[in-house]
């Protein structure tokens, strides 16, 4: 499928197939994507017990997803390096608004009701501040200078904390990791990651107490030790681990899972769509979903290192390692290895915005991939 | 762009190193993350699948029916009734304050039961039948039946329920259920008792609570996480408890409860045969319909506010001294040891000395009764008589005789909370109290006074024992056991025991019979009040136990109700082939066990033995003259040593 560029050419010349100079789109990753969730949605039918009016739903989200995709790859990496800053800007303009007037839903204020669709500003801000970043770092030395750094330290602190206020954790981790992976990207020295780890440990305390609200503090508890509370919070944990662990090596069969299909999964069609696959395609379902998973990180990758400035490399390289934390914190969370941090699997879970940001991000990936120029 | 090529190649190889660096370490976090996959799926899949199978398998207990308690004749004591309630299930009632309002036109619904089933439609799963009404009558259930096809939703459902047809009549005896309490989940088996909100508190109930109970039946079920019912797997059906023919006759249980009308105390009757109790009364009684419902805290703080401690089983578990109920074992035992003679008499002026004391024991008659035999002396109650027999017989010879009547041993009744009250000899003293023996303590252990404690049961038997000549029996209540699925029947172990207290001379047996008619046929016999027109011999004792030391010689009137003495009276007729074993116990009585009890026990016989009820309705009217009995008072207390 994929005919990038042959080896040596890379920042001499590039040669495009049709799908890549006409389209924009990159073959590897559009395939990639397409099975995971055409995958997605078989796992959901079967999660909301073989009912189909649901699933057609996400069925017709998948497809404003592909079409978000194809949209974000027609516009050249250029041109958004040049709406980076007011991107971001817009971003947090919505971020101060939904602090301000947002609505009230899930005990969380995170929507901005525009009449027709809830909009969520923290979804725009996944990819606004990677943005912002790139173009923040991308003219400059590489490794950025410790001022330069610090700059970059404030713009992601500002969202990330705006978001975690809401409260919506998962998000703030996810914004606050796109961010980070653009400095990681950019060089920064490893006494400043090293320093950085440290001083998250010690700040941890500080969340924990000061910050933290006290369902997010009962997660962490819950997920040190979920036995202790079987019926309560513990029990999504210990029902997902139950799901996954009755699905042997080749699971209980498509449809076949009793754990989900008895709604014993919590959240079996959003957040705990792992343990549905688990159940029943197995581990082997699970290692190929998996191995999807790092083929679409890998390929993302592989079109940073192929990209032909530090702004796209920087931002391709943040997108696809995002992608990749969407799927460790829910992989982990659902299996146990993580305190329950509320993050869909992409393109398998059932859910609107998150899929269309995703979306839109490898959208993005694909553009920076296909705008090359043949000549430097 | 300002940057010079060298620059930029320089720039893009140092991101790529750090792409590569990144690349590896997704690498290694999916390796960790299928380490865990492995772990849970391959390692641990077999306890997590046995999880899963228990996740979705649920195990619903069907409850047994509790067996029925009869009475002899087969009438009806305990039974199980179904009792109706009307549930609504949520999610199948279109509208549910539609529904409410229609369904308020055709039964009652009150105001505060519309409310509570609002409340718990907010807190309970859509799925899930709530009660809507419950207890409803014959004539609710038929309406709702006609207008069924306009509430979807809408069920009238049957649970059986425990309820005692007899109300207070024999409540004691047939004791009751209430509902499984944290402290009874301690000591039964769980499993058993799935499904199952009520158990055996008191009485046969409590007592043969694993006869009554019988098996629970379990069914599978597949459920899913919210609890609901998918499909039943498969189904073990219950095993219904077994039923238990009693002993006690109803009628003669409600005679014996007139009879002890709103006086305390306790009546026994035993059929001196076979051991059979054919009347248990407990007076005060109470419904135990109530405690079926469960009784709240006020209720039963109620009755126990009454001070007088009615869920109490006088007859088992009430303590009393036998007082001269004694005399006539005490008599016998001395005429066995040849400390008497039949002719042997004993003068009696009013009071008897014993060696180191002051004061002298009394006589209830202050003048005395002169020179008095065994059968006078019975008849009359005479108390120095027996002081002196007492004396001479000894403790230990005493107690040693009286033991094998069962005085100071449970009698193995099979019902719960037996006491087992105190037969007082040198042994039990020095264990209980330390310290020696004292001939005053013989003396008065010789008019059943002292340490001395007897529950009725334990007298009844006794005093069965006695009309049967030696013959022991053991009261039991409990005559049949019947399966409950196959109807055949299992006699309970009825006082097989054929051992028997034999006599040297078996005439005393008659002498002492004849000095027990005595006291109710001769015209100073104490128990002489119940003696006129008889249809056949009563052979009986009075007794009279006082309860304060103080010993005054005011009017019984104002001495307050506590502190006045108890009366007793042991019997049984016909005297010489008896049919019926008889014990009546008045606490703080109005009059002395001639007065207040013998009139009791007169009914009981009277309706046992011919089935007349003229006495039993002249006493409930007050008709039966005490007044011209006296008041026989026991030795006072503080002359105890």
């Amino acid at each position: 499928m994929s005919t990038s560029a042959l080896p040596g050419s890379q920042g001499v010349g590039v040669r495009l197939s049709f799908l890549q100079s006409r389209l924009h789109l990159d073959g590897v990753l559009l395939t990639a994507l397409a099975a995971v969730a055409a995958f997605g949605v078989a796992v959901l039918y079967s999660a909301f017990g073989e009912d189909w009016d649901q699933t057609r739903n996400q069925v017709i989200r998948v497809s404003f997803g592909f079409l978000a995709l194809f949209a974000c790859a027609q516009i050249p990496p250029r041109t958004l390096r040049r709406w980076a800053p007011w991107v971001f800007g817009v971003g947090m303009a919505l971020l101060a608004a939904v602090m301000v007037m947002g609505v009230i839903g899930q005990g969380a204020q995170r929507w901005i009701d525009l009449g027709f669709m809830r909009f969520q500003p923290a979804e725009l801000m996944k990819l606004a501040l990677p943005l912002m970043l790139a173009w923040l770092l991308a003219d400059h030395d590489i490794p950025p200078r410790p001022r330069r750094v610090m700059l970059a330290l404030v713009l992601i602190a500002a969202p990330v904390g705006m978001i975690a206020v809401q409260p919506d954790l998962g998000t703030a981790v996810l914004v606050a990791a796109s961010g980070f992976f653009i400095l990681f990207l950019a060089g920064l020295g490893w006494r400043w990651i090293l320093g950085g780890v440290a001083g998250a440990g010690a700040a941890a305390p500080l969340l924990w107490f000061f910050v933290m609200h006290d369902y997010q503090r009962a997660r962490v508890l819950t997920f040190l030790n979920p036995e202790n509370d079987p019926l309560g919070a513990g029990y999504h944990i210990i029902q997902s681990k139950i799901a996954i662990g009755s699905g042997g090596l080749f699971g209980k069969g498509w449809l076949n899972g009793s754990q989900a299909h008895l709604e014993f999964i919590p959240e079996r069609h959003t957040d705990f769509v792992l343990a549905v696959v688990a159940e029943e395609f197995g581990l082997m379902g699970v290692a190929q979903l998996l191995a999807v998973y790092l083929i679409i990180v890998g390929r993302g990758l592989y079109i940073a290192a192929r990209a032909q400035d530090n702004f796209s490399r920087l931002l391709a390289g943040s997108i696809s390692l995002t992608f990749f934390i969407y799927v460790l914190v829910n992989a982990g969370m659902v299996s146990g290895l993580l305190p329950v941090v509320g993050l869909p699997l992409p393109l398998v879970s059932y859910g609107g915005s998150s899929l269309v940001t995703i979306m839109a991000a490898f959208g993005i990936l694909m553009a920076i991939h296909t705008h090359r120029r043949l000549w430097s | 762009m300002s940057l010079s090529i060298r620059d930029q190649q320089q720039d893009a190889s140092r991101i790529r190193r750090r792409i590569v660096v990144a690349g590896v370490l997704c690498i290694l976090v999916v390796a960790g993350l299928m380490t865990q996959m492995v772990r849970l799926q391959v390692v641990d899949h077999h306890h997590y699948a046995t999880l899963s199978q228990e996740n979705r398998i649920k195990v619903n207990a069907i409850p047994p029916s509790r067996g029925q308690i009869l009475d002899r004749n087969g009438a009806i004591l305990a039974e199980n009734r179904p009792s109706y309630q009307l549930v609504a299930t949520p999610e199948r009632v279109p509208d549910i304050d539609t529904m409410l309002d229609e369904v308020g036109e055709i039964i009652e619904i009150t105001e505060a039961q519309r409310e509570r089933f609002l409340n718990r439609l907010n807190n309970s799963r859509h799925f899930e039948a709530l009660p809507l009404r419950t207890r409803l009558d014959e004539e609710e259930v038929a309406k709702l039946a006609v207008h069924r096809h306009r509430f979807p939703g809408l069920e009238v459902d049957a649970r059986l329920v425990r309820h005692y047809p007899q109300g207070q009549t024999g409540s004691h005896a047939v004791g009751y259920v209430g509902r499984i309490t944290a402290r009874d989940l301690r000591r039964i088996d769980r499993t058993a008792y799935r499904g199952t909100n009520h158990i055996g508190k008191s009485g046969i109930e409590h007592a043969y609570e694993q006869v009554l109970h019988g098996e629970v039946g379990v069914e599978r079920v597949e459920t899913n996480a919210a609890g609901r019912v998918l499909r039943t797997l498969d189904r073990h059906p219950p095993r219904s408890g077994d039923d238990l023919i009693l002993t006690l006759d109803i009628d003669l249980q409600d005679a014996a409860e007139r009879a002890l009308g709103d006086q305390r105390g306790a009546v026994v009757a035993l059929d001196p045969d076979s051991g059979d109790i054919l009347a248990m009364a407990s007076r005060p009684h109470y419904d135990p319909n109530k405690f079926v419902r469960g009784m709240s805290r006020e209720r039963f703080q109620e009755l126990e506010d009454t001070g007088w401690q009615p869920l109490i089983n006088r007859p088992i578990r009430g303590l009393y001294p036998p007082a001269s109920t004694i005399k006539p074992f005490v008599g016998l035992a001395a005429l066995e040891h040849d400390v008497i003679r039949p002719d042997t008499e004993i003068h009696c002026d009013g009071s008897y000395h014993v060696e180191g004391r002051d004061e002298p024991f009394r006589c209830w008659r202050d003048w005395g009764h002169g020179d008095t035999d065994f059968v006078r002396a019975v008849a009359e109650s005479c108390n120095v008589f027996f002081y002196d027999t007492a004396f001479r017989l000894g403790i230990d010879r005493m107690s040693a005789f009286l033991e094998p009547f069962g005085f100071g041993t449970p009698t193995r009744v099979d019902t719960s909370g037996e006491r087992s009250g105190i037969l007082p000899n040198r042994d039990w003293k020095r264990r209980a109290l330390g310290g020696g023996w004292y001939h005053g303590e013989t003396v008065i252990t010789g008019i059943g006074l002292g340490y001395f404690s007897t529950t009725p049961m334990q007298l009844a038997r006794a005093t069965a024992i006695l009309a049967n000549q030696g013959r022991i029996v053991e009261p039991r209540l409990v005559q049949t056991i019947r399966d409950g699925e196959a109807g055949h029947e299992s006699r309970t172990a009825a006082s097989t025991p054929q051992e028997r207290i034999e006599l040297n001379d078996p005439e005393h047996w008659e002498l002492t019979t004849e000095a027990m008619r005595a006291a109710v046929e001769h015209p100073r016999g104490t128990a002489r009040l119940i003696g006129d027109d008889l249809d056949y011999s009563l052979a009986g004792k009075t007794g009279t136990a006082q309860v304060t030391e103080s010993r005054e010689d005011d009017d019984e009137e104002e001495i307050p109700e506590h502190l006045r003495s108890h009366a007793l009276f042991i019997g049984f007729a016909p005297a010489e082939d008896p049919e019926i074993a008889v014990v009546v116990v008045v606490e703080n009585a109005e009059g002395g066990g001639g007065a207040a009890a013998a009139p009791v026990a007169r009914a009981v016989t009277d309706v046992w033995l011919t089935e007349d009820y003229a006495f039993l309705e002249d006493l409930e009217a007050g008709r039966i003259d005490e007044s011209e009995v006296e008041d026989e008072e026991e030795a006072p207390m503080e002359l105890m040593p």
